[in-house]
Formats: C-alpha cells, structure tokens, sequence
C-alpha cells in the first residue's frame, strides 16, 4: 500500500511540476520577504535586507532541488529535463553530433554484425528440440568428423549414453520432376534421423529406422520447407508425387518445419534422402565398407543425466572392440563429443578462432571510438567550462553537472547505436540471401536475434559512460571561481596527457589493422599466383555425375571416355582429361598406402595417407602439370592391365625415400593391390592452399569405378564459344545429363574463399580504423591549434617561420602518430602469425608491406592534419592580439 | 552565535513537529518559533528547513494550506495531522527516555558506582 501510495504520489508529482515548481517559488520567496521585514525592522533599508536574506538563505537553486528531491518524482522530472537540455545542446553543434554519432554507429554496427555472425554460427545451436543436449561425435587425433557406415551401425547399437544416434552425409544428386533434370543437394540420411532429431513433419509424414530393409529399400524423400516452396509453389498436394532421382522413381513422403534446415548451419539441402539408398544417389554402395569413411556425420541426444565425458568413454570403450575386431579397417577409435553444426573442428576451430578474432578487432575499434569521442567531449566540456562553472556557482551540484553530461553521452551512444545497429541488419539481410560458393549450397542465414540487440543496447550504454567518464574528473575539479575570473582553465597540460595515452592507443590499433590487412592482401595476391601443382588459366571444366543420368560401373567408364573423345573433336581444343575429384575442390579424397613388404595391412601400418585422383589417360596435359619421370597412362590400363600409379614427388620420397627409388617399384593400396610406380608429377596443392606437401597418388580411372567426373578442357579459344560448344557436345552426349561449365579459375573460388573473406573483413575493419584514427588525429590537432591561437600569433608576430608554426602546432600530434604507428606494425607483425594459417603465404617479412603500412600512416596523419594546419598557418597575428 | 549547538541528525523533524503542533505556522514563522522555544540555542539553516518540511508533507505527518501572515503576506501554514501528532508523541518520548538515560550515565559519579 505505501509502495503504491508513494508511486502514486510520484506520478501525480510529475504531472503537477510546473504547479509544484510555482508553489516552491512563492514560499521560498515569502520566506525571504518575511526575514526581510525582520531585517528591515531593525533599521536596514528595504534593499540592503533583501540582500542580506538571500545572503543568509544560502545556494537558493540547491534548496530547491533538495526540495524537489524531498518531495518526491523529482528524479524522473529532472531526467526529462537533462534530455531536453542534451538534445538542444547536441542541436547547437550539429558538427559534433554527426561525427559522434557516426563514428559510433559505425563502431557499434561493425560489433552487431561480427557478433551476429558469431551468434548464429557458433553461439546458436542447430534448431532442434532440445538442442543442449544434442552432440555430434568426432574421432581420433585428427578430429575426423566421418564414420563408416558399419562403424556407425555398431556405435550406434552398443553405446549407451545417446538417446540415438543419427548419421547424415551432402551429396549431388540428378532431380527430374518431369521437366528437365537439374542438380540439386540431398542429405542423405540414417532412417532414424528425424526420430532421433524429434523433428515433426510439417506436412505428409517422415521415414524412420523401421523403413530400411536392406539397400536401396526406402525410396522416398523428405522437402525442405524452402526447396518445397522454391520448386513446389507451396502445393500441399505434393505429398504422394513420385520424383526421379538419377532416373530413380521416388516418392515425397512429406516436408520439413521451415525453421529446421539439416544439422550443419551453413549448408542446406533441398531434400532428405535414405542412406541406405545411396546406390542410387551416389552410384556406389559403400555401406558394407568399414574401411570407407565416406562423409557419415553422427550426431545424437545424450541421455538424461549423462555427461559428454561419460558418453566419450562409453564411444572409446565401443571403439577399443572395433579396433580389437576389424584391426585392418579400425585404427585410433577414440572418440570426442563436440556441438554439431560446424562439421566439427577442422571447420569449426578455424572458423571460431577467426570470428573471436574479428570480434576482438571489433571491439578495439568501438574501445578508440570510445576513446575518440572522450577527448572530443572532454574538449567541449571544457569549452563549456564557462557554462559548467557557472551553474556550479548558482548552487548546482557536482553530481548533477556530471549527470547532465552523461545525460548527452548516453544519448549520442543510443542514437550511434541504433544507427548502427540499423546499418548492421541491412548489411545482414544480404549476407542472409549470399551464396559465396555458386556450385555448393551454402548460405550464412543470420537473422538478428534478441540476442544481437541485447548486445548492441550494452554496447551503447557502456560505451556512452565510457567516453561520458572522459571528462568528470575535469568537471570534479572545476573551481567556478577561478574559471570564471580568468576565462580559461589553468590544467591544459595534464588533461592533455590523458588524451594522448588514448590517441596513442587508437593509433597503435589502427596501424595493427592497416598492417594485417596489407599482409592478408598480399598473401592472397602471392596466393592467386603461385604453383598449384595444375595451370588454372585456359581451362574450362565440365563437371557431373553420371549417376545422375542413371549410369553406373562399366557404363558410366564408356560414357566418361566418350564424352572425352566428343570434346576434343571441337575445334580450338589442345587437350581434354578428366579426375574424379578437381584438386583445392571441396572434400579431398585421401587413402592408405603400404610398402610392398608390408603384409599386415593395419592402420598403424600404413606408409603414408595419400590424396586420392582417378584420372583419364591426357588429364596432366590437360591440367599441365608436370610430369617429372616416367610415362604418362593410356587408355590401355584397364582392368586386364597389370596396376599401375602415378604419384607425386612427396609419395615418392616417403614411401620410396625417393623419386629414383620409386619409379617402377611396387606400393599396397588399402585393399592389399600391388600397383607399380610408373611416373612421377610435381607436387601440388590438394586439400588447401595453405598446406604442407602432401603425398598423392593417380590411378587410371579404368581400373577403378569414378562417378562423379571433372573434366579438363584445354584450349585457346573463346571462352563463350568453348562453353557453347562444350555444351552442345554434351548434350548430344545424352540430353539427361545435368552438367555445369564454368572456368577453372573461377572453380577456384572456394579455395580462395577462407583468404578472401578474412582480406575483405580485415580491409573493412583497417578503413573502419582508419577513419577513426583521421578523426582523432583530427580532433587532437584541432583542439590543440585552437587553444593555442594565441601563442602561434604571438610566434609568428615575432617572426616565427611558417614551419617552425606548424612544428609548434602539430608536432605533438604527429609525435604521437609516429609513437603509435610502430607500435601498431609490431603487433601488427605479431598478429599476421595467427593469419597465416587462413591466408596462404601471410607473412608480414615483406618489405612491400612494411613501405605500405608507413606510406598508409603517414597519408592518414597528412589528411588529418590538413586542416588544423591550415588553420594555423593562417593566424593574423595584429587580430588575434587585438581581440583580446 | 558561537554558542548554538548542531542539531543531531533526525531531530530536525522533531523539532519542526514541535513547533507546528503549538499552532499553524509558515516557513519562515518555524525557524523563529524553534529559535524562540529552543533559547534561540539551536541553529537551524534557513535553507535546511525547507527539504525538511517537503519531506514531512510528503511522510503524511504535516498539512499545508495558503493563507495570509501577520506581515499581510501571502505565506503556506503548516499544521500537524493526526498522523504527525502521534509520530510527535512517540518521538517526544523516546528522546525522553534516551535524554534521560544519557543525562544519567553522564552524571554518575565514582561513588555511585
């Protein structure tokens, strides 16, 4: 009842403020008339008494605002009155308001889209229900994130920590809906993935675990929500409708929640597919194969009360008997849970490291924004010294002076923020509907959540107190007396010292961003250039699947050499070969080697773990790589030939000790083949950019089975006219064939990918620096030209040259610059070690890196300088002294 | 002057309780009231009165009401409610008893002991 009386009591006060206010008047006013009267009484004159109640009154504004206080509501009222005051104050100086604000909304909107991104990647689990304790599982030292098919199958039926265990793979698949067929993505998954997800459907039904009896048992799939209104129209009466998939009837069984798009948070397929079926999908049966560890991803709950250590000891108990039973095909079995999504930690650890990194980048520029917009306020509030000092001497408190300017830098760091924030979700809405990678299908959905604003809100408020705290001590120190007698404050020289430190700071963050963008640029520029092991300039690439026109085995092997044989009756065409998987293509395939002595084909006896290629006999001379030693294959090594190999420089010192060694000697593959060296190739780049020389071994594609095909067309001709031509041959080849054409340098791309996102963010960051730096370099020189007008007249009154001026004005500011910049390239140099490992060949040793990152500086200083230089070179020595 | 004694905290109220509850008084006519009943030994700051009377109408204990002064000028009368008249009682009370007990352990001599 009090608390409502008196909450009552304080709105009703509100309201009745300027009624309230008049009341305190008139009686603060009797009171004074009343002594007056006593005063005048004892022979005063009326004005002498008058003077002489106030006097005795004391500080007649601070008793009324203890009045105010005492009676309630004052603190909302007078909050009001600080925002009124603020906003006519930021309207007086529109100048600082723009730049504040919009150095603000920069900094927060640069820490909204970073932490966005990392909200919905890392932050955020997949969407599923009771997403806490989902876990996917991943294996041995190397973190490998794929099972074998019959490895999962035990460990999803002997371990007793998980609910269940799901299993899920992405593969390219030929869809035909009865127009033309085209390439779609499918995740093809264990029956018991929706069960094991508790997903519902949100319209027909889903497979389970119950549907598979045996391969190629379960012929349905399952929409995405988005595919099925993409390609569907949103028709209800999908459900039931039979599909052809590589020439496969299958039926839609139903579609999936929209908000559930498959359990890796970047890529999205259109449909789910039973694993079982993968035959038909992929054109190989490789379930029964516990030595295959294709793309199987596991995933599952944790049961109630089972921690994720006990559910790892359960998995390496599961994996000590698989090593014990099958010790050709199982080795290192143990096992690690980690959040699913990322596909674990060869992408997840890179990709948190990066962003971590990005938001500490992001958050060192809203710390020199800070810093900035503190010494830019610190210099009008004591430019409003006069002002601050008089209030003060009217009876107002510290406290509230202070209040008033935190008023105003919170309500610039609210409008820089949600400016900022505003900013951010436009920039994410793109990012949203970007697909980096045009042949894959992988988005970045980040949708702002309440999470992103939360943060966006806390980042303004405490970045307002941050740079409204600038300035207390300078208001805490006022003496009204001293300020208004003399006109400026005395304390320049020490307050001065406080900015610099800020200034020096930002500068140094500045330079650290300039420099590792300038070595991120540079390595990727080195990056485009270098040796890949392959010629990616003048070459075309047609890559498909034949499983996707129904071909397998044999048949798809003649469909392969023929459409070779097409493509180079076209004319203009130097050379055509074609490999299973394209090298720096995403999802390298690897396998063991074995010495020819070896004869226990374990694991742990493996020569080395090679990068597999199936080849046609012309792909080096269509691809121009190299061929050291040894000959070339033809199509005569078929599967009547003895086995043959071509292997890189790497295989050959490794398994041979060397290249002379190794031609014409034997090796193991995985399943115990002997298979003679007879060539070797340079070495290349496989897997990624930035990796170490890796062994790698090429079979003839007729002694092996290879559906899916890139194929390498050389030529000098018109790229147009090649892609025409190309997919004219192609399509007489067979018109059910979905293919694409594109350059191989533009294949590149998503090798490239990791180096140009970290360029192009650390290039955004280093202009975000850099124009932070121009304004406190700026507001710095500006402020310090200004209150030395006067000195500078003096100096070139007495005959100051205009050099020895700017020295005087400037050379402060641009000491500072220097002090920061080096500072800013040594940690710069330190910071580029942590880039090496995503941008191939980062390194900050290049003396054109180090010329860019001064030249970059010393342009900034020069730019921020202009101005006040200017400015102070164009002091009127007889004006400024007559004016005061 | 140099004689008048600080107030304790909290007896402000007190005596503005004590000086209302001998009739309606403005502001102003307080101050002089305390001086007059107090031997003008106790010194209150004429701005200090104010946040204090606020506080007391806003507590329930005083009334306010527009009137006109001896002076003929316009002046607000405070008086007690019954609230304010039971708080003074209490009040009045426990500093008795606390003044007693001060007044008696200050007084006490060796041999009493």
């Amino acid at each position: 009842m009090r608390l409502f009386d008196s909450l009552r009591f304080r709105i009703a006060t509100l309201f009745r403020r300027s009624q309230l206010n008049a009341e305190m008047e008139d009686e603060l006013h009797a009171h004074l008339q009343h002594r007056a009267d006593d005063l005048e009484h004892s022979g005063l004159s009326r004005a002498q008494a008058e003077r002489i109640a106030r006097i005795e009154f004391g500080g007649y504004q601070g008793v009324k605002e203890e009045c105010h206080e005492a009676a309630g509501g004052t603190f909302v009222e007078s909050v009001f009155q600080d925002l009124r005051f603020a906003f006519r104050m930021l309207r007086k100086s529109p100048g600082f308001t723009v730049v504040a604000v919009g150095t603000l909304a920069l900094a927060i909107g640069a820490n909204a889209v970073v932490f966005a991104v990392l909200n919905a990647l890392i932050l955020r689990p997949i969407d599923v229900p009771q997403a806490q304790s989902l876990y996917g599982i991943e294996r041995g030292k190397d973190k490998d994130v794929t099972e074998s098919y019959p490895d999962y199958l035990d460990l999803r039926d002997r371990n007793r920590s998980f609910e269940d265990l799901a299993a899920y793979n992405v593969a390219p698949v030929g869809l035909d809906t009865g127009n033309n067929p085209y390439g779609a993505w499918t995740m093809e998954v264990t029956g018991n993935y929706f069960d094991a997800l508790s997903i519902q459907p949100y319209l027909g039904r889903f497979f389970h675990g119950s549907d598979e009896r045996g391969p190629n048992s379960v012929s349905y799939i399952v929409l995405t929500h988005a595919f099925w209104h993409a390609h569907f129209q949103d028709d209800r009466g999908v459900v039931g409708r039979v599909v052809q998939l590589n020439k496969h009837p299958f039926t839609i069984l139903g579609v999936a929640p929209a908000e559930f798009r498959g359990t890796i948070s970047f890529v999205f397929p259109d449909f789910w597919v039973p694993i079982v079926n993968q035959e038909q999908i992929e054109g190989t049966n490789m379930l029964n194969q516990r030595g295959s560890r294709g793309l199987l991803m596991v995933l599952g709950h944790l049961k109630a009360g089972v921690t994720p250590a006990q559910a790892a000891s359960d998995l390496n108990s599961v994996g000590a008997y698989l090593e014990r039973s099958y010790p050709k095909d199982d080795g290192q079995m143990t096992f690690t849970l980690m959040r699913p999504g990322l596909t674990g930690d060869w992408l997840g650890g890179p990709m948190r490291a990066f962003l971590a990194g990005l938001m500490l980048l992001a958050g060192l520029i809203l710390l020199a924004a800070c810093a900035n917009l503190g010494s830019l306020f610190a210099a009008r509030a004591s430019d409003r010294s006069r002002e601050i000092a008089l209030r003060l001497a009217l009876g107002s408190r510290p406290l509230r002076v202070l209040r008033q300017l935190f008023t105003e830098a919170l309500l610039i760091s609210l409008i820089g923020g949600a400016v900022g924030l505003w900013g951010s979700i436009v920039l994410l809405r793109g990012l949203s509907v970007w697909q980096p990678l045009p042949t894959a299908p992988i988005q970045i959905p980040i949708h702002p959540d309440a999470n992103v604003y939360a943060v966006a809100l806390l980042l303004s408020l405490a970045s307002g107190f941050l740079f409204g705290a600038v300035p207390a001590r300078q208001v805490l120190r006022t003496d009204p007396y001293q300020v208004i007698k003399s006109g400026s404050t005395g304390i320049l020289g020490r307050r001065i010292t406080l900015r610099d430190l800020l200034l020096v700071v930002q500068i140094a963050i500045c330079a650290v961003l300039v420099t590792s963008s300038l070595v991120a640029v540079r390595g990727l520029m080195r990056s485009l250039h270098s040796n890949f092991g392959f010629e990616p300039r003048g070459a075309m690439l047609v890559e498909t699947a034949f499983s996707m026109a129904g071909y397998s085995g044999d048949e798809a092997l003649t469909m392969q050499k023929r459409m070779i044989d097409d493509l180079k009756t076209i004319p203009g065409v130097q050379s055509v070969g074609s490999v299973d998987r394209l090298p720096l293509y995403y999802g390298a395939n690897d396998s063991n080697v074995f010495t020819d002595k070896t004869s226990d084909l374990r694991l742990s006896n493996a020569a080395a773990d090679a990068m597999t290629y199936k080849i046609s006999p012309e792909y080096f001379d269509a691809a121009r790589t190299t061929l050291v030693m040894g000959r070339a294959f033809t199509w005569h090594d078929d599967k009547n030939a003895p086995r043959v190999a071509v292997v890189n420089q790497e295989f050959a010192r490794r398994v041979f000790g060397s290249p002379a060694n190794a031609i014409g000697s034997y090796f193991k593959l995985q399943d115990g083949t002997r298979t003679q060296v007879v060539a070797i190739v340079e070495d290349g780049k496989y897997a990624a950019l930035a990796e170490a020389p890796q062994p790698a071994m090429f079979l003839p594609v007729l002694q092996s089975t290879a559906i899916d095909v890139g194929v390498v067309v050389r030529s000098n001709s018109n790229p147009q006219q090649l892609t025409a031509a190309i997919k004219t041959a192609v399509q007489k080849l067979d018109p059910g064939l979905p293919f694409t054409i594109r350059s191989w340098n533009q294949e590149l791309g998503s090798a490239l990918f990791p180096s140009r996102m970290a360029t192009l963010s650390l290039g955004v960051l280093g202009v975000m620096g850099a124009m932070l730096s121009v304004t406190g370099i700026f507001g710095m020189a500006a402020y310090s030209v200004s209150k030395r007008l006067k000195e500078l007249g003096i100096r070139m009154a007495l005959g100051a040259r205009p050099k020895e001026v700017l020295q005087t004005a400037l050379g402060r500011a641009f000491k500072l610059l220097a002090i920061g910049s080096v500072a800013g390239l040594l940690l710069g140099v330190l910071a580029s070690r942590v880039l090496a490992s995503i941008v191939y060949q980062a390194t900050p040793r290049d003396p054109l890196v180090l010329a860019g990152v001064v030249f970059a500086m010393s342009l900034l200083g020069l730019l921020a300088a202009w101005i006040p230089a200017q400015r102070a070179l164009s002091v009127e020595p007889t004006m400024l002294l007559r004016e005061e | 002057m140099a004689d008048q004694a600080q107030l304790l905290p909290g007896t402000l109220d007190l005596l503005i309780l004590r000086a209302v509850s001998l009739g309606p008084l403005h502001g102003y006519g307080i101050l002089l009231r305390i001086g007059q009943i107090s031997g003008n030994a106790l010194l209150i700051e004429q701005g200090a009165l104010y946040p204090g009377l606020f506080r007391l109408v806003r507590q329930g204990l005083l009334k306010a009401t527009w009137g006109t002064s001896e002076n003929n000028r316009r002046a607000k009368f405070y008086e007690l409610t019954a609230a304010g008249r039971k708080r003074l009682r209490q009040e009045t009370d426990s500093w008795n008893r606390l003044a007693t007990a001060m007044g008696a352990a200050l007084s006490v001599q060796p041999e009493e002991v």
